[in-house]
């Protein structure tokens, strides 16, 4: 029988958002299904060159994000609650036996998982193909619209 | 049921959140042979649900579970 498939659009590049699809995508890999992420705009950080162990989350526009005190809007804004956040998040992760954001690409490499990024995302914020770690392939909606059309699971993220 | 599985390999995946259980027990099902049986140890309560899910999409059989103190023990067997 020939394996199932499944694509995810990657388009965010906060620490948060880069788990779903690099989550999904591994353990689709581990349930026999070929798998392809499509990065775009700032997904393309994910797959940058040392980057996936860096990025950050922001606790602004974002009400749900667990802060051991409440936290004002105005206070949110200060330039240090960015990383605040982003290391209580990691802590947090950490604490948990979560793989890092830089782990699970790497497994997904090692898995097989095809990886694409956007053309038009990378002309536009001025990302070269030598940004990304090996293994990228560089592609555009039509690459994306031709696995997805093939595929039995599609995600945008 | 049979109540002395040989249990070929034992994979320690305690501590670990998803989806590290999931990938670690697929990695190390593939290094055995056809019926042999794979005995994962996990604190994951989301195994529960996930490990029949991955067995039945790859095609394994999980044999026996075992839940004491929080550590639920999954002994899987190889069917291909």
């Amino acid at each position: 029988m020939p394996n199932q498939k499944m694509t995810i659009i990657a388009s965010k590049g906060t620490l948060d958002m880069a788990y779903p699809p690099l989550i999904l995508a591994t353990t689709a890999a581990a349930m026999n299904f070929d798998v392809t992420i499509f990065f775009t705009f700032y997904g393309l950080e994910i797959i940058k060159r040392d980057r996936a162990d860096k990025l950050k989350i922001s606790p602004l526009g974002n009400p749900a994000m667990p802060m051991p005190v409440p936290i004002p809007v105005l206070v949110a804004t200060l330039p240090s609650m960015q990383a605040i956040a982003t290391s209580m998040m990691r802590s947090m992760f950490k604490k948990h036996g979560v793989a890092t954001v830089g782990q699970l690409l790497e497994l997904a490499k090692e898995a097989g998982v095809r990886l694409i990024a956007c053309q038009m995302t990378m002309d536009v914020m001025g990302v070269k193909p030598t940004d990304f770690v090996d293994g990228v392939e560089i592609g555009g909606a039509a690459t994306w619209m031709d696995a997805a059309a093939e595929a039995q699971v599609n995600l945008f993220v | 049921m049979p109540e002395d599985l040989k249990v070929e390999k034992v994979l320690d995946t305690k501590g670990l959140s998803c989806p590290l259980p999931i990938l670690k027990t697929n990695k190390a099902i593939q290094a055995l042979s056809k019926d042999q049986i794979l005995k994962v140890e996990t604190t994951d309560p989301g195994s529960q649900k996930d490990m029949p899910s991955w067995a039945k999409r790859t095609g394994n059989e999980i044999v026996k579970v075992e839940e004491s103190g929080g550590i639920f023990a999954f002994y899987i067997r190889k069917t291909s």
